[in-house]
């Protein structure tokens, strides 16, 4: 159960570079997915008419007016002076980056949470069986900026560098929100 | 700061010494004895130290001085030697270079060594553009999950739902079938007062969720990740150090949370806070560099550099990046780091544009595509604009100071969760009936920045069309219709709103940016007066001021132009931004037509502001926190001297000092123990008071540690000496211990007769942290930069203990 932290932080950090290399790699094949290019056209309102937009899948050298304008609702020759007010700009998005990005945060979000619901929850609940006193918070003043989760093979020491972790943020925590020496 | 030099001048022959001696009529014992050997021999122990020797190579040092992990390192909240530092780096080049002679191994490896700064900005550019992009995505996502939910996909926002409906009206661009409010999921009804209700409670809701999620991932995991974060790296570049500050944690929960910040509707912005984003980047992508790994001076040049990605990626703007991060952010910007920082900044721009977070190759929401020309007559009310951005950045700055130092000091600080929730709570109330608020900060600011043409249809275009006088594309200035004027009462309201919220949002725990909002209100303004200029043109233009160049039919007022004008004065009365400003909002522009105007306002409003307050806001919040910031723009122009400064005053007791070979190591544990400070000057001996150098706290107490432990025979009663040959021991005594390497044998000196100015010099151009008094030759004193900054606060009538930090 407490391989489940280290399990979580290590794949956290480990998958961020990847997960960051998936983006890219999806941006090299950017989806020409039929419906993420379009020519959008917007006439303005003409004399009695409404305006309109019109929403097109067209190529990019195809978009203008003539071919942009599904239906012309004015009749013959008023329709030069119609589309001479129209404009049409061709545009492109890519659905597949926003949607890997979207579920991307949403994951990292998710585990943030859970992360928090075991810190609240289950922690407590080890430390009372594992250890019968907590004597877990304990450490010098060394403050430094290592001391990863990874480098922890059996029990205790997983739980020292855990433990150094959370001193470290508990000292984040005393200068910032209680002494107030730092942000405030 | 000619450093061989000044070591040479404390080899002088005891002759020219005793002369001096004469002159002044002093009575000081000059023996012989005491004196360091002559110069040829101690040639080599010249060169074996430079700042604690730790990377050089030199035959004639004995076992017992190879480098001891820890020493050379810094503490916490304190601050670093820039010259050990530099001179550091200088002797691994050296080395290296030698190196690269001997082997085709050690040539790659010197190539490998230059190159690698490059590569180092090519990473940092890609890991702060796609961190960019993915902020950009999630927060246009999560700012429309408040209004609603795109069925056809959950991930799409509203404009991106609607992208290819066909049913998409001219008048109602923003409906489609996919797009479902919350009233229209829950309840099926979108029109009616229960709808509108239900959307103001989920609003709300979401707005409250999002805030208190983003509170407690800052409390929980990475506390530091709170505020803008510019004040801090300001001061992280001068050469203080905040460990974790730049770390893992601290990129991940300020990132997330980054996003859900902006998403609740609160007044604050995203661009301060990606230059923290982007520094974090940098930090932890030194750490695969081991020369920028060990070597703290470096590491603030690359930082530097981080900074300039960030803010070109939240504005689109390379140059402008650059700029910022030479004038705002940085202390000490080396040429090659100009360079190298422009390099970053466009590979972060350049990866950020290849994600296309906003669906047409732009990468700032507020791009302005217009250029139509101004008139000279113009600069008037362009000239009112910077005044009004003065005024409004002066009483910003006043009003959130006084706030978050009524934070910082009563009980409102020991509630931040709650404070969070309620200022999110009133910020959601009061912003949801104004359509103008409810939308996010960047979607109007880019709906202020349009110009109205035919083809728009929203509230503020609602202009009366004239069609029989319109000729070609070009449209006149047209008298507004009913909506511009409901516009304007409702911007009004906004701009209030916008004007007080933001006092209370800047600053919270959550990460918070202040670009967003400045030039929000800013825009308004802009735009209220742009209007007013157009409809007054359009029913006076026979009024002599119009008359010439404004004539019936003719296109003379851009309300958008007004609106960006008074965006750059509002964030340069806020921020006393000047070339950086101009060239980010040129660079939004795309050109420089309106490079007069910009530039007229932006001064006015620096003017303004300065002569109201000094500070920017930086500054100021740098102030309230009492870092160690020695400002490199302000002159000191009192004429007290290095002897009013340096301590020990006449009531403190006298100078703790090391000698040089008498001093056991009971006593410097005593002394260690007994005071505080972070390092002690060594001299000779305590009568003659020549000075040998000086050595760091930590440098010492890791030393003793470790010699306690692996060095054989070090007791408390062995003598602790800095010099190169032991000195006479009495038989069955224990062993000596060396501790020459740790020593600085080139601390910076002044007389205590130098001027200060002279000595805010030194301290403000070389980044020290103490300085040694002398007096004819004698140790007198030491001015620490804590020293120097009291005296700057209180010959400028400020509270000199608000200084915290050495």
């Amino acid at each position: 159960m407490l391989g489940l932290e280290v399990y979580f932080t290590e794949t956290l950090l480990r998958v961020r570079p990847v997960l960051t290399g998936l983006l890219l790699v999806q941006l090299a094949n950017t989806a020409k997915n039929f419906e993420d290019v379009r020519c959008k056209c917007i006439c303005p309102p003409y004399k009695e008419h409404s305006g309109y937009i019109y929403n097109k899948n067209i190529t990019q050298k195809d978009c203008n007016c003539l071919h942009g304008v599904e239906h012309i609702p004015v009749p013959g020759p008023d329709v030069e002076a119609y589309f001479l007010r129209c404009e049409c700009k061709y545009e492109e998005r890519s659905s597949v980056t926003i949607k890997i990005t979207i579920i991307i945060y949403l994951s990292i979000l998710g585990l943030l949470l859970l992360y928090i619901v075991y810190l609240i929850f289950v922690e407590p609940i080890l430390k009372r069986h594992l250890f019968g006193h907590s004597q877990l918070l304990q450490s010098d003043d060394d403050v430094g900026d290592h001391q990863p989760f990874a480098n922890a093979h059996d029990v205790q020491a997983r739980c020292h560098s855990h433990a150094n972790v959370l001193n470290k943020v508990e000292y984040q925590r005393k200068s910032v929100f209680d002494r107030h020496v730092v942000l405030s | 700061m000619d450093n061989p030099g000044f070591r040479r001048g404390s080899f002088h022959s005891s002759t020219s010494d005793e002369d001096l001696v004469e002159i002044s009529g002093a009575t000081l014992d000059f023996s012989m004895t005491d004196d360091v050997p002559p110069l040829d021999r101690d040639l080599g122990e010249f060169m074996s130290y430079n700042g604690g020797g730790l990377n050089v190579p030199n035959k004639m040092m004995d076992f017992l001085e190879e480098p001891i992990p820890g020493v050379g390192t810094y503490e916490d909240f304190n601050t670093i030697d820039w010259v050990r530092e530099k001179s550091r780096d200088r002797d691994r080049h050296r080395e290296i270079t030698n190196k690269s002679k001997e082997s085709t191994w050690a040539l790659i490896h010197r190539v490998s060594d230059a190159f690698s700064g490059w590569l180092l900005m090519l990473l940092i550019g890609l890991l702060a553009g796609s961190l960019a992009g993915l902020i950009d995505i999630s927060a246009h996502w999560m700012t429309d999950l408040k209004e609603g939910v795109c069925l056809r996909g959950f991930w799409f926002n509203h404009e991106h739902c609607c992208w290819n409906s066909e049913q998409v009206t001219f008048e109602d661009r923003d409906k489609c079938l996919e797009w479902n409010t919350w009233s229209q999921l829950l309840i099926s009804k979108s029109e009616g007062a229960f709808a509108y209700i239900l959307n103001y409670f989920m609003y709300v809701l979401w707005a409250l969720l999002f805030a208190l999620l983003a509170v407690s991932l800052v409390r929980v995991f990475a506390p530091y990740a709170c505020g803008s974060g510019i004040p801090e790296i300001k001061t992280i570049l001068s050469g203080f150090i905040i460990r974790g500050y730049l770390g893992k944690w601290t990129l991940i929960i300020k990132t997330i949370t980054l996003v859900l910040a902006v998403s609740s509707g609160l007044s604050l912005g995203k661009e301060g806070p990606l230059v923290h984003v982007a520094c974090c980047c940098g930090n932890i992508l030194c750490h695969c560099f081991t020369k920028y790994r060990k070597n703290e001076a470096k590491r603030r040049e690359v930082l530097s550099a981080a900074a300039a990605a960030g803010v070109s990626v939240a504005f689109g703007a390379p140059i402008g990046g650059v700029l910022f991060s030479l004038e705002e952010v940085s202390y000490y910007f080396p040429l090659k780091t100009l360079w190298r920082s422009f390099f970053a900044a466009l590979v972060a721009a350049f990866t950020l544009r290849s994600i296309n977070p906003f669906g047409n190759s732009r990468l700032v929401l507020f791009y302005v595509e217009f250029h139509t020309p101004w008139h000279l007559l113009e600069l008037v009310p362009f000239v009112f604009l910077g005044i009004f951005g003065g005024l409004w950045g002066a009483f910003f700055i006043r009003g959130n100071i006084a706030w978050c130092r009524k934070r910082k000091n009563t009980q409102l600080g020991k509630y931040p969760v709650l404070e969070v929730l309620v200022v999110t709570a009133i910020t959601g109330i009061l912003a949801f009936p104004n359509e103008y608020t409810r939308m996010s900060t960047s979607e109007l600011i880019s709906e202020l920045f349009n110009d109205c043409g035919l083809l728009d249809s929203s509230q503020l275009c609602d202009y009366v069309n004239n069609f029989n006088t319109t000729k070609g594309a070009k449209l006149p200035d047209r008298p507004a219709g009913v909506g511009v004027y409901t516009a304007m009462w409702q911007l009004s309201l906004a701009l209030v709103m916008k004007i007080l919220i933001t006092i209370f949002t800047f600053g919270m725990k959550v990460p918070s940016g202040l670009f967003i909002p400045s030039m929000a209100v800013g825009a308004i303004a802009g735009r209220l007066l742009g209007v007013g200029v157009e409809q007054l043109a359009y029913y006076h233009h026979d009024w002599p001021i119009f008359s010439g160049w404004c004539s019936q039919g003719a296109d003379c007022i851009t309300p958008g132009l007004y609106a960006m004008v008074g965006a750059a004065a509002c964030l340069g009365g806020v921020t006393r931004m000047t070339v950086s400003l101009v060239v980010i909002m040129f660079e939004l522009t795309g050109g420089l037509e309106y490079i007069v105007p910009l530039m007229a306002a932006a001064m006015t409003s620096k003017w303004v502001a300065d002569a109201i307050g000094r500070e920017g806001i930086y500054d100021a919040h740098i102030r309230l926190n009492g870092y160690p910031f020695l400002e490199a723009k302000e002159e000191f122009t009192h004429k007290t001297l290095a002897m009013d400064v340096m301590r020990p005053r006449r009531s403190d007791p006298t100078l703790m000092v090391l000698t040089q070979d008498s001093m056991t190591v009971e006593d410097v544990e005593t002394l260690i123990s007994e005071t505080t400070y972070s390092g002690y000057p060594v001299v000779v001996s305590r009568e003659s008071q020549r000075l040998v150098g000086f050595v760091l706290r930590r440098d010492l107490i890791i030393s003793i540690e470790n010699a306690r432990k692996k060095q054989d025979g070090i007791v408390s009663t062995s003598i602790i000496h800095f010099t190169d040959h032991s000195p006479p021991l009495p038989p069955h005594a224990p062993p000596s211990l060396k501790l020459r390497n740790i020593l600085d044998l080139s601390p910076f000196t002044v007389t205590d007769q130098t001027p200060m100015e002279i000595v805010v010099d030194i301290f403000r151009k070389l980044g020290l942290r103490q300085c040694l008094v002398t007096h004819n030759g004698r140790l007198l004193g030491i001015i620490t930069k804590k020293d120097v900054l009291k005296h700057i606060a209180q010959m400028a009538n400020q509270d000199p203990d608000s200084i915290l930090f050495n």
